[in-house]
């Protein structure tokens, strides 16, 4: 707990909100508001509690929705064709129903990827603790909630005690001055800032993004930019509640209503880091020096602006000459190339980091009257079944559709391959995910990271390309 | 969960920096709904060709490190993914300890839930330990937990830090569930003080 009158961070004050008790090594109990439980990394927890006679301590603190291996074709409500995926689909479906927690199933249209849904349904609130058994909790952080992943036993842990037994985390503050300019976007941020401290520059710390391109952020370009903080090693992101939060919240269907409205926001406006509060390490990047990036190894720091290109493994220092080169080898890139003349041959839109409606529209506004280039295959998944009615209702739908984009139902899809929507070995593909690890959207697939702008200009000219260029044409 | 006192093994050096939880165990292996089982499919893409014959340099292919308790890796182990099947299926190998300069945070969570001890040191002292680890079977290391030091086959002691309650779980075995339940009177009272406070919550 910090001392009283001291200047405190926002991750101090929602952290001193939630210490049940604190050890004398500085262990601390913290209370845990809300948690998120997908089919994936919960079938062991459960299984954990059945054994030990223990039962879901707050059912009504916890939300279910099926997301990592779902299809995302038609039908799928019915029969899901993968047996280990239908085991584990059923298995959450048996779970949440015998727990009686809140629960979106594969058939409602609420259903979706469980980040995207939690802040849809208003389950996430500013000041709030919220954990799920996935590194991209962090996202919720945008919110002003204290969000970040954990494992199954520790999924297990917060079932049986609604609680976490942590250690504070040092706090770092990553400051974005000024506006972004045309053609950039919070992917951008987030993999500019990735691309400056690289994939361990965070560890041990809580991101706290602040500066006055990310007050200019909507609550979708937020959470883009604290759904990464993970790839930055960081435990969580965190963006101050502010007007602009608020709105997003109200009339949510769990949001709160009448005077306990009011209380919550009074008690939200209280949360933002005082002058004077302590940073552990504080990096700051001027927006009009960012500019539409996109990744070409196997790690999401290796980041370069499109104008770039391919590095030379040997300019690097360390143990990252070797995965670097590696990086080009698993890659089939030459040091040198330019990075706006690799050829793709995929197009995945979607993912907690970019499967939100402002993802959609902005990859619809290029993609508008224009078709993909011969020989793409493009596909767009909606983070959650409410985008993608929305989507429909706004005729972005019809523009990806037109275009030759595959247009399915939500789930979490390409970003992890866990489905049947999977690259196949030497496909390329311009991806508006967060990893791009080796195999991970496929054995031998190649992702290359961006914006969902930028992934739809790849979609059409068929190699990675600077979306400025097509905005130069008129979108 | 099995206690944590003493290791003596054999440590196979991992040199790759960024060593993620998705080459540890890729995503094709976590449609299981149990913990066991995993350890075939340790690194499988680095350690199988697609049609599934073991890549022979590979290091835990290699006669002399098919045992390896112990794992020397480059920075940030770990990074990616909270799935805990990475700890199960080192573990299911039968690793116990991997050393690295630093640690992604969620994967040395959730090694400690496993009864696996990650040790981040200098990185002068793991240079030390990969050199040490590339002579093979015949290098192996002593992980002392109670007296807080990685040992080399040649006596050479370096000393490593733990947080103190991390320490104490792991020599004695302990479920962080069981004691966290025996607080359940303070849980309760903060409960009804937050039912005040913050009642929308």
């Amino acid at each position: 707990m910090t001392a009283p009158n001291t200047p405190r961070t926002l991750y101090d004050k929602i952290w001193d909100d939630h210490v049940i008790q604190t050890d004398e090594d500085g262990t601390c109990l913290l209370y845990i508001d809300r948690h998120l439980v997908h089919e994936v990394t919960s079938p062991q927890a459960f299984e954990g509690l059945r054994m030990t006679g223990r039962n879901v301590r707050a059912p009504e603190k916890t939300i279910a929705v099926p997301d990592h291996n779902v299809p995302t074709t038609a039908g799928r409500e019915k029969h899901i064709d993968n047996e280990e995926g239908r085991i584990q689909v059923a298995a959450l479906d048996t779970n949440a129903r015998a727990a009686g927690v809140h629960y979106y199933p594969i058939d409602d249209i609420r259903q979706g990827i469980v980040h995207i849904v939690g802040p849809e349904q208003g389950w996430t609130l500013p000041g709030m603790t919220v954990v799920c058994g996935d590194s991209h909790t962090a996202t919720h952080g945008a919110f002003g909630a204290l969000a970040h992943g954990i494992g199954t036993s520790e999924v297990e842990h917060v079932l049986a005690t609604q609680t976490l037994i942590q250690k504070k985390s040092k706090n770092m503050k990553v400051e974005i001055t000024g506006s972004l300019p045309p053609g950039v976007t919070a992917k951008d941020i987030t993999l500019t800032v990735i691309g400056l401290t690289g994939t361990a520059g965070g560890n041990g710390h809580v991101i706290e993004y602040c500066g006055q391109a990310i007050r200019e952020l909507s609550m979708e370009g937020r959470m883009t930019v604290c759904n990464m903080a993970i790839e930055g090693g960081a435990r969580a992101g965190l963006v101050a509640p502010d007007e602009t939060t608020f709105a997003y919240c109200k009339g949510r269907p769990n949001a709160p209503k009448g005077e306990q409205w009011d209380a919550a926001v009074a008690y939200w406006k209280t949360l933002f880091t005082d002058d004077g509060a302590k940073f552990d390490k504080v990096i700051t990047i001027r927006a009009e020096d960012i500019a539409p990036v996109v990744t070409w190894g196997t790690s999401p720091e290796d980041v370069l602006p499109i104008t770039g290109v391919v590095p030379e493994p040997a300019s690097f220092a360390g143990g990252k000459v070797a995965a670097a080169q590696r990086s080009l080898d698993y890659m089939g890139l030459q040091a040198g190339q330019k990075l706006d003349q690799i050829a793709i041959n995929t197009v995945f839109i979607g993912s907690c980091t970019n499967g939100r409606i402002e993802d959609l529209r902005a990859a619809a506004a290029v993609l508008k009257g224009r078709s993909i280039a011969p020989g793409i295959r493009a596909m767009v998944v909606p983070g959650s079944g409410l985008v993608r009615a929305q989507a429909e209702a706004e005729g972005i739908a019809d523009i990806f559709r037109n275009a030759g984009f595959e247009w399915r139902l939500a789930g979490c899809s390409m970003c992890l391959g866990m489905n049947d929507d999977q690259l196949n070995p030497g496909d390329r593909c311009a991806a508006t995910s967060n990893r791009n690890f080796e195999g991970r959207q496929g054995r031998g697939g190649r992702t290359h990271l961006m914006s969902p702008a930028m992934a739809a200009a790849a979609a059409i000219t068929g190699r990675l390309t600077d979306v400025r260029e097509l905005m130069a044409e008129g979108v | 969960m099995d206690k944590f006192t003493t290791l003596t093994g054999v440590a196979a050096p991992m040199p790759l920096v960024n060593i993620d939880t998705d080459m540890i165990i890729p995503k094709q292996f976590l449609k299981t709904i149990k913990r066991s089982g995993l350890g075939k499919n340790l690194f499988d893409e680095l350690r199988y060709e697609a049609d599934g014959t073991e890549k022979p340099e590979f290091v835990l292919n290699q006669p002399a490190y098919r045992n390896a308790e112990i794992i020397i890796a480059g920075d940030n182990f770990g990074c990616g993914s909270s799935r805990e099947h990475a700890p199960w299926a080192l573990l299911d190998f039968g690793v116990r300890c991997v050393i690295s300069t630093s640690f992604a945070d969620i994967f040395y969570n959730n090694c400690f839930k496993n009864g696996i001890l990650p040790i981040a040191l200098p990185q002068d002292v793991v240079d030390t330990l990969m050199e040490d680890a590339g002579r093979g079977s015949n290098a192996r290391l002593t992980i002392d937990l109670e007296g807080m030091k990685v040992v080399t086959s040649d006596g050479t002691e370096f000393p490593f830090e733990l947080d103190p309650f991390r320490r104490h779980c792991l020599l004695n075995g302990l479920d962080d569930i069981g004691l966290t339940m025996e607080k359940a009177d303070s849980i309760r009272g903060f409960e009804e003080q937050m039912a005040t406070a913050r009642p929308w919550i």
